[in-house]
């Protein structure tokens, strides 16, 4: 049990840490020195001390939207496994769980978006909605794969039993499966293909522009959730990867975390050397995900 | 392991020509589909008595890696097109359409019997799949060439189907077939150009507007 604790700690903790990882390795590509590593906790602190301000017209939505999304990506991280070792919470179809508890915090964001009555921000959340609409069944299909393939139900399940060892039989499923959940933790995460975090032209984008009239605590919350989303997706793509615990808690916990900064740097990369879809191209990136987990699937039914 | 590989990147070659545009992609990826395709002889057991894995492999790739590409990219630089207009639905519709037919041939590759039990479990499916892109892309494209190249697709997959499930019997009947193929490409591409010649494009949707022009003469 300390175990479990201790892993629900570092997840909270240790999120904030892999955009530095990722913005560093943008600023190496670009040239830059770049900000220091805990830029991200930086921000959060002063934004913490910092008081909102609500225009008139926004209601008690607005507020809820950052609190709601904040505690539901939280709960999340109870349901998603560590490094091979269980959750805190685990129960069969927890899967389902984890995906609507992303869905519930995103149309939370999309409420406090369409509360503030600013066209700008109508546009944001319907595009965020749609690019929904196509990522979505794109995870449950990926997952649904892992779990047939590995014959588990939670997540803690699929990800104990040593995945790595299953890539020699099932190596194409896996291969798909990869690269459909490495789309939608691009898109989920608004990355460069798909949504750029660092632009500021309202016309195209899509998470930003549903955070702009957020300050203080609320964009902080807003911040670190997103952090948390990041590391949550992340393990996903991660576990893929981990062979069967053995080497006991601390030496699985050094490994994980150096996975995930690895994956940090991938992205990293990603955004440096592609250039950003058109917006009327993204969902048709997203079916490509879409398309690639349901081949998946349909391949694990095979035996 | 590797035929598994080989079966499912031949699968996804497949979607992606469903989503690409561009003709000159279109072209390479039939190109990269045929070359591993022609690979499999070398990787599934040949019966005795039969043509040469090795010789077989060769022929095919040379001709669906080497001399279709070559015939085909000549036409399209002669007819002078890069795009493909926008097909029926669209090419998100045509992906999921992809994945909608690899089911499809995956249904269908359980209802079958087969006389040997021990081929690539996958060879069936892909095939099958391959083949209904082959002729997916044939209704749903309007230039003759992307037409043409629905046909190679069509027929990557019966020699997929022929190298995995008759290890080598059929190979023969696969060269005269390619053979046919060959034939046929080189004559489509004077026909692309002729087509091209005549009317400024090859859009067949307009063919069909043939028959007034000269009925009102």
């Amino acid at each position: 049990m300390p175990a479990k604790i201790a892993q629900f700690i570092l997840v909270l903790t240790l999120s904030p840490f892999l955009f530095g990882v990722l913005n560093r390795t943008k600023a190496f590509f670009a040239g830059r020195k770049g900000s220091p590593l805990l830029q991200l906790y930086y921000d959060i602190f002063k934004l913490l001390r910092k008081g909102a301000v609500y225009s008139t017209t926004t209601t008690w939505v607005f507020i809820a939207g950052p609190v709601v999304s904040l505690s539901a990506v939280i709960t999340a991280s109870f349901l998603i496994p560590w490094a091979g070792h269980p959750a805190v919470i685990q129960f069969d179809g927890d899967i389902i769980l984890f995906i609507y508890l992303l869905g519930l915090a995103r149309f939370f964001t999309v409420l406090a978006a369409l509360d503030t009555g600013s066209s700008f921000e109508g546009m944001g959340a319907s595009r965020e909605m749609q690019f929904a609409l196509f990522a979505e069944p794109a995870l449950f299909l990926s997952l649904a794969s892992l779990a047939r393939v590995t014959g588990q139900m939670s997540f803690s399940g699929i990800f104990s039993t040593g995945v790595i060892n299953f890539w020699p039989v099932y190596g194409p499923v896996f291969f798909l499966v990869f690269g459909a959940v490495f789309i939608v933790f691009l898109a989920e995460n608004s990355r460069i293909p798909v949504d750029d975090p660092n632009t500021h032209l309202e016309l195209t984008m899509i998470h930003e522009v549903m955070v702009l009239d957020h300050g203080g605590v609320d964009f902080a919350y807003i911040l670190y959730g997103a952090a948390v989303k990041f590391w949550l997706l992340g393990t996903l793509l991660a576990g893929m990867f981990l062979g069967a615990s053995s080497r006991g808690w601390m030496m699985d916990s050094a490994v994980f975390i150096l996975q995930m900064s690895v994956l940090a740097v991938i992205v990293g990369v990603v955004e440096s050397t592609l250039a950003r879809l058109r917006l009327l191209k993204v969902p048709h990136f997203l079916i490509i995900a879409l398309a690639l987990s349901a081949v998946a699937f349909i391949l694990t039914m095979r035996s | 392991m590797w035929v598994d590989f080989i079966i499912v990147a031949v699968l996804l070659l497949d979607l992606m020509m469903l989503s690409s545009s561009r003709i000159r992609n279109c072209i390479q990826i039939a190109a990269v589909q045929g070359t591993l395709v022609g690979l499999m002889p070398l990787f599934v057991e040949s019966h005795p008595g039969a043509l040469s894995p090795v010789v077989a492999s060769f022929f095919s790739i040379f001709l669906k890696g080497v001399v279709f590409p070559w015939l085909l990219f000549r036409a399209l630089r002669e007819a002078n097109i890069r795009k493909e207009v926008e097909p029926i639905g669209g090419y998100p519709l045509s992906l999921l359409m992809g994945v909608v037919m690899f089911a499809m041939g995956f249904w269908l590759s359980k209802r079958l019997l087969y006389p040997d039990p021990f081929v690539p479990a996958l060879g069936a499916p892909v095939s099958f799949a391959t083949f209904f892109t082959g002729v997916f892309l044939i209704i749903s494209r309007m230039k003759a060439i992307t037409q043409v190249i629905g046909y190679l697709i069509l027929e990557n997959g019966i020699y997929l189907f022929g190298a995995v499930f008759l290890g080598g019997q059929s190979l023969l009947v696969e060269l005269a077939i390619l053979l046919d193929i060959f034939a046929a490409v080189f004559v489509m591409g004077i026909t692309i150009f002729h087509i091209n010649r005549e009317f400024d494009h090859i859009d067949t949707q307009k063919l069909s507007e043939l028959k007034d022009i000269i009925t009102s003469k």
